[in-house]
């Protein structure tokens, strides 16, 4: 066991808090605005021409070949210059991992570069109207039409949907199948006739949210990510990686926990705040180590299961006490805008997102310790 | 950085666990101290682990077995405070006014001046205290204390490494506590069902693993500040102590609502591991008075 960083991964660190340095991210506006968007993808441009934009992937789909604890290096330094969320994090984090695991040569060479360079951005098409919690109910299908599929439903919840130019979905491809079973992974270009994209105006109004309707809309075979019918379990990988450890890097929670200890004594370091303060940064540092436990395990060949949903529990539990001490530490002025309340109304989406914290502890419960399904 | 224990820790602590399972199983557990036991763990090479060249690390996983067999000898006394360099039957009042299976020992480490001496029992004066952890009976001492021979060990170390050992012991604890109950969830049918299979049990369990899961590393780290002598130990080991022993609290809690009045009877084992948690989380400092001090190292 050796927590040092190595002379490389400490290299690394440095050539990252140099270019940020020399970098620096600036206050944007909300990536769900149609301005913050904007500024959102100029900087992603920023990120990629320096080729920051996906340290940990193959150099030949625009990456570093970074490993995964450089990669962490990378997020704690990302977040720690105070740069922004990532704006085509579903294709970042979701889908190229999947491609990366699941999909042909072509697939990868069609469509990884675009997501690196923020050409196309990407949302999910998982949720539908009826099919939350309970994903594998979903209806929408899709029937065989020579060597194209033809896509009818409708999916919803879908985050950027309203400026992404592409969804990976899932859908039925065998209609005669029930539950998990004859579902297909597919990606589906939003500019392809019968695709409406409705904007949903979210909790703090922004519209960058939306629901796809789709009505016969045709996109070739091709598009398939993993064999027909073997969508759920190429969805839960996502799923897996979504909750594990590359979508919520301990970066950004880091970066969150010491600007709440300079809030504090900003605010004159109130007696009854001491102890949230302090069990916010203890749970964030514990993430820290967590994801690099994980990420060790990880690199030894071990793999990481359902304990991805511990930490999805954990850092979104963590994320939304950390910005409610923020909001008790700022009294009146909580509910004034600024980055505290665009965080603290942001953490809240946590528990729900990404399967919501009751399906969590039911995995939980039922692959980690055993217990009988309902 | 490479965060895991290694694959001799982890054989070592196998073998511990299989070593105890055999020695300490619940029964031996609630009798109380073993002379035997103490001898066997001796001969095995697990008291004297940091006076042989090992570290703190190696330690992690040894005193999380010990924890998982509900120990009743003091091995975090021996090994830790004493850092394995005493001969016999060692204990400890370091950190704790309360000295563990003193009436047993042949050897009690006690401080004064900030300074750590070695005493013979019978050059002390032993009061028994009366306390709810029957097989870990605890003493203050309350005459002799001016007697005994200096120890090469440095008091807040020993201190330091005692929190780190009783936080390892409450991780193994607290694993133990969730598996009784989830193994009784498994097998009790209320309403014609397992009762494991009811969300309102499955998520506390569910909660109390995940307390448990992520103070594991949060301990292992502490035990590296500590090998080093790190400057951020005090922290570091506050922070161990403070989350593994709320994560027991929480996962011994969690165990006695799941099994209900059995679990709150003398006759399932659950109350000897419950007891001990309760012990280990109020020596060495509770979780509130380490998070007060790692409030005042990382505000101030």
């Amino acid at each position: 066991m050796d927590l040092a960083f190595t002379a490389r991964e400490q290299a690394f660190r440095d050539e990252c808090a140099s270019w940020f340095g020399q970098n620096p991210p600036g206050p944007l506006a909300s990536m769900d605005t149609p301005d913050g968007f904007e500024q959102h993808r100029s900087w992603e441009k920023r990120l990629h021409d320096a080729e920051w934009s996906a340290v940990n992937w193959p150099r030949a789909f625009g990456g570093r070949e970074a490993t995964l604890i450089e990669w962490l290096i990378f997020e704690e330094e990302y977040y720690r210059a105070g740069a922004p969320r990532r704006l085509n994090q579903n294709g970042l984090f979701l889908l190229a991992p999947t491609l990366l695991e699941f999909g042909t040569e072509e697939q990868k060479q069609r469509y990884l570069p675009p997501i690196a360079s923020c050409d196309e951005i990407w949302c999910q098409g998982w949720s539908e109207p009826n099919a939350g919690s309970d994903l594998a109910s979903l209806t929408s299908r899709a029937t065989r039409d020579g060597n194209e599929w033809v896509l009818n439903g409708q999916k919803t919840w879908a985050s950027r949907g309203v400026y992404a130019d592409w969804m990976f979905g899932l859908f039925r491809s065998d209609a005669s199948s029930e539950r998990h079973r004859g579902l297909s992974y597919i990606l589906v270009p939003l500019d392809a006739p019968g695709v409406t994209v409705r904007p949903i105006a979210q909790i703090d109004g922004e519209p960058g949210f939306a629901e796809v309707f789709l009505d016969d809309v045709r996109v070739p075979v091709a598009n398939t990510l993993g064999p027909e019918g073997d969508g759920w379990k190429i969805a839960m990988s996502t799923a897996g990686f979504e909750r594990g450890v590359v979508l919520r890097s301990p970066g950004r929670f880091m970066a969150t926990a010491d600007r709440l200890l300079e809030l504090f004594k900003e605010r004159g370091s109130p007696v009854a705040l001491q102890d949230d303060v302090a069990r916010a940064w203890m749970n964030a540092d514990a993430y820290r180590l967590a994801t690099f436990w994980a990420v060790s395990k990880l690199m030894e060949g071990g793999t990481i299961g359902a304990e991805a949903s511990l930490n999805k529990l954990w850092w979104s539990e963590m994320d939304l006490h950390m910005h409610e001490t923020a909001q008790r530490l700022l009294g009146e002025d909580a509910p004034l805008d600024g980055p505290w309340l665009d965080g603290f109304v942001f953490s809240l989406a946590g528990p729900i997102y990404a399967g919501t914290n009751e399906i969590q502890r039911n995995i939980v419960a039922e692959r980690v310790l055993g217990l009988p399904r309902s | 950085m490479r965060f895991q224990p290694t694959a001799d820790q982890q054989l070592f602590a196998r073998t511990v666990r299989e070593l105890l399972e055999k020695e300490c199983p619940p029964e031996a557990a609630r009798a109380g101290f073993s002379a035997e036991r103490w001898a066997k763990l001796r001969e095995m090479g697990v008291i004297d682990m940091l006076a042989s060249g090992m570290t703190e690390i190696d330690l992690v996983p040894i005193l999380e077995e010990a924890g998982r067999a509900a120990l009743p000898e003091p091995l975090i006394e021996a090994a830790m405070i004493a850092g394995g360099t005493l001969d016999g039957v060692v204990t400890a009042a370091v950190g704790t006014r309360y000295a563990a299976h003193a009436d047993v020992a042949d050897v009690i480490v006690i401080e004064r001046d900030g300074a750590l001496y070695s005493v013979r029992r019978d050059a002390v004066t032993l009061q028994p205290v009366e306390t709810i952890d029957a097989a870990r009976p605890v003493f203050l001492i309350t005459g002799g204390l001016e007697s005994g021979t200096a120890l090469e060990a440095d008091r807040d170390l020993a201190d330091n490494r005692a929190t780190l050992g009783a936080a390892a012991e409450l991780l193994g604890l607290a694993s133990r506590c969730i598996e009784m109950a989830a193994d009784y969830a498994k097998e009790r049918h209320q309403f014609g069902k397992p009762i494991g299979s009811f969300q309102a049990v499955k998520h506390k369990l569910a909660d109390a693993l995940l307390r448990v899961e992520f103070a594991r590393p949060v301990v292992y780290r502490a035990a590296w500040s500590l090998s080093r002598r790190d400057e951020t130990i005090e922290r570091d080991v506050s922070m161990a102590k403070a989350m593994a022993g709320e994560a027991a609290a929480g996962a011994a809690k969690a165990a006695l609502q799941t099994l209900g009045a059995i679990g709150y009877t003398q006759e399932h084992d659950l109350h000897v591991w419950m007891k001990r948690v309760w012990a280990l989380n109020a020596a060495w400092g509770n979780p509130d008075e380490h998070r007060a001090r790692v409030a005042s190292a990382v505000l101030h």
